[in-house]
């Protein structure tokens, strides 16, 4: 099947699904298929035209509502698909050693463009059963311990981790907080700013609250275009301030939560371009992308010394909010 | 509600209000419902006569309760940028700013100050549940490690009391950022063998317990406090059932590791001050040595 019947497509992007199932109605006339031939390839690409057109003016001013979704699209590249596609030999790792293993949040040791790095991050998961297994990215305090004993382990290897955030937010239920969901997080939290290695972490997806930094305190903060980043869901917010859901688009335009906000806010050290109409449209190309970026984050580190890395990624904390507002 | 609250000015509501007796001559517990004289509340440190419930305590009556002779110094909070994101939810977030400023009559949700705890000096920060939740903004953020960094300054142990809702929301990312910038403090107090003490207090949530609330060389619970990373209403939300009695308070943390002891209000001074000393003494020792 084409894959664009497969593809989901957003509200917002109604008129583009319209274009692209003009332009596949009008090549399923294929040429020479009969008498009453007529010429459609200037038609088709006019129209495609349109649509290249149509999608740039689109993405080129997207609401953060509409990156919400976009950040949550079903077909954007998960953890999954970036471990295939832009490290080899990749040896996922399990288990916290305490109690289970959580595989919301998958890691191992792996090779990035040649280099032995130790690559993480959370996995939403891309059917109703993989969602199910991975609990669509929502960690539980096994995921963070795991999370610390491999960022710990490549601190001693001298390996640079690399991280990949994509989660709606540490998972609320009565086992996490059981076995200490908010120490799990903030021991993560510790470890990331205690390391000696490089730490480049990339919000791919979803930035969700504390379950998001807790792997993300890293010496560079990236972010995909279309992700956003927010200490709480514009849905959350919205319930809390507003005390209503419906209000989400409101919460989501106060909160700030899209890549570019974060950049004028000095949160972020680097936005990652996505493909023309979202890294979902074009994933290869996106991750891609994403790996020159961090090809690029990893080389501006090298040959700084381990007690350098700590001091500038702490260093790089506590200057935020103090300058750049 | 009566007709004169609504169509009289709040300038002059104020003037009509003078009241012969005042509002908090009575204090009612949250938990038995039994009436307390107010003046006996407070002497008791915000604890229920009856039922020994621990209510929550502004940060000057708690540095009344523990600092030696009621005798200490309050540590300067840095100025931050005000309302950095324009937020605007229901109300302008400057408005809700200004209502918790009047009726605490402090800058933000935090204090902290330098005094002794049984004869060992330390630096103890207060966050104030009063004000806005204490909810966790960048002035919470920077009261926190400009107190740590007096702390190490001066070669003394850091108390931090915790009570707060968690990040504020207003502030957006900036309020998530003090989680990893708040855990950098602590580090330089970790590298430089200085030890942090964490009480917690009713309520410890969200990105305050995901972060420097969970990270003390000591942890102690006051009674009963609800301690969490997930409010109980978000948990019920999400697996639509009924939460066990107890769960996220004090007691159910200790039952679980999660804090080394759970201490009575009036008991704490006591605890803090074996703490403290024993805690520093090797300090002391090493500092000797060299």
């Amino acid at each position: 099947m084409d894959w664009q019947y497969m593809m989901t497509f957003l509200e917002f992007e109604k008129p583009i699904a319209e274009l692209e199932g003009k332009i596949r109605e009008l090549r399923s006339f294929s040429p020479g298929s009969g008498k009453g031939e007529v010429d459609i390839t200037a038609e088709v690409s006019q129209l495609e035209g349109k649509l290249s057109k149509l999608l740039k003016d689109t993405y080129a001013d997207l609401s953060p509502k509409q990156k919400m979704q976009v950040a949550r699209h079903p077909e954007r590249p998960h953890f999954s698909d970036i471990a295939n596609h832009l490290f080899e030999d990749f040896v996922p790792l399990a288990g916290d050693r305490a109690f289970g293993e959580d595989e919301a949040i998958i890691g191992g040791m792996a090779r990035f463009r040649g280099e032995a790095c130790v690559v993480m991050g959370h996995e939403k998961g891309s059917d109703t059963q993989s969602r199910i297994k991975h609990n669509f990215g929502m960690a539980r305090p096994e995921g963070y311990r795991k999370a610390i004993r491999l960022m710990e382990m490549a601190d001693r290897f001298g390996l640079p981790i690399l991280t990949m955030v994509d989660t709606p937010g540490a998972y609320p239920g009565v086992g996490a907080e059981e076995r200490g969901q908010a120490e799990a997080i903030a021991r993560s939290t510790d470890t990331c700013l205690n390391l000696r290695v490089p730490l480049v972490c990339t919000i791919v997806g979803e930035g969700g609250s504390g379950g998001a930094v807790a792997i993300a305190a890293g010496n560079k903060v990236l972010m995909m275009e279309h992700a956003i980043y927010s200490v709480i869901s514009p849905e959350g917010c919205a319930s809390i301030l507003w005390r209503t859901n419906e209000k989400a688009e409101e919460a989501a335009n106060a909160l700030k939560i899209t890549a570019q906000d974060l950049m004028k806010l000095k949160v972020i050290d680097g936005i990652v371009e996505e493909p023309l109409g979202g890294a979902h449209r074009d994933p290869e190309r996106a991750m891609n992308m994403l790996g020159d970026q961090i090809e690029q984050s990893l080389r501006e580190m090298a040959g700084m010394g381990p007690d350098k890395l700590r001091e500038l990624r702490r260093e790089k904390f506590l200057a935020i909010g103090e300058i750049g507002l | 509600m009566s007709w004169l609250t609504n169509y009289v000015k709040p300038k002059l509501q104020k003037v009509l209000k003078s009241k012969d007796t005042p509002d908090n001559l009575w204090h009612k517990c949250k938990s038995c419902g039994q009436m307390i004289f107010h003046k006996e509340f407070v002497a008791n440190l915000y604890v229920c006569a009856h039922c020994e419930t621990h209510d929550r305590m502004p940060p000057a009556e708690r540095f009344s309760s523990l600092f030696d002779n009621d005798n200490y110094d309050l540590l300067d909070m840095p100025k931050v940028k005000q309302d950095p994101l324009k937020f605007r939810d229901s109300k302008k977030y400057p408005d809700r700013l200004k209502i918790a400023r009047n009726t605490t009559g402090d800058e933000d949700a935090i204090k902290a100050a330098v005094g002794k705890i049984g004869g060992q000096e330390c630096v103890v920060a207060v966050q104030n549940f009063f004000f806005m939740g204490g909810s966790m903004g960048m002035a919470v953020g920077e009261g926190i490690i400009a107190a740590a960094r007096h702390a190490h300054k001066m070669n003394l142990p850091f108390v931090m009391f915790t009570a707060s809702g968690g990040a504020r929301m207003q502030e957006g990312i900036l309020s998530l950022m003090q989680m990893p910038r708040t855990t950098v403090a602590l580090q330089m107090l970790r590298d430089a063998g200085l030890p942090y003490i964490v009480v917690l207090t009713d309520p410890t949530s969200g990105g305050v317990s995901a972060s420097y609330a969970m990270l003390g060389d000591i942890q102690i619970a006051e009674p009963g406090a609800m301690i969490a990373f997930s409010g109980p209403r978000v948990i019920e939300q999400t697996i639509r059932e009924k939460l066990p009695e107890g769960f996220q308070r004090s007691e159910y943390l200790y039952d679980h590791g999660m804090v080394d002891m759970v201490t009575h209000r009036h008991d704490l001074k006591d605890r803090l001050a074996s703490v403290l000393s024993l805690s520093m003494a090797g300090a002391y020792r090493r500092k000797a040595a060299v």
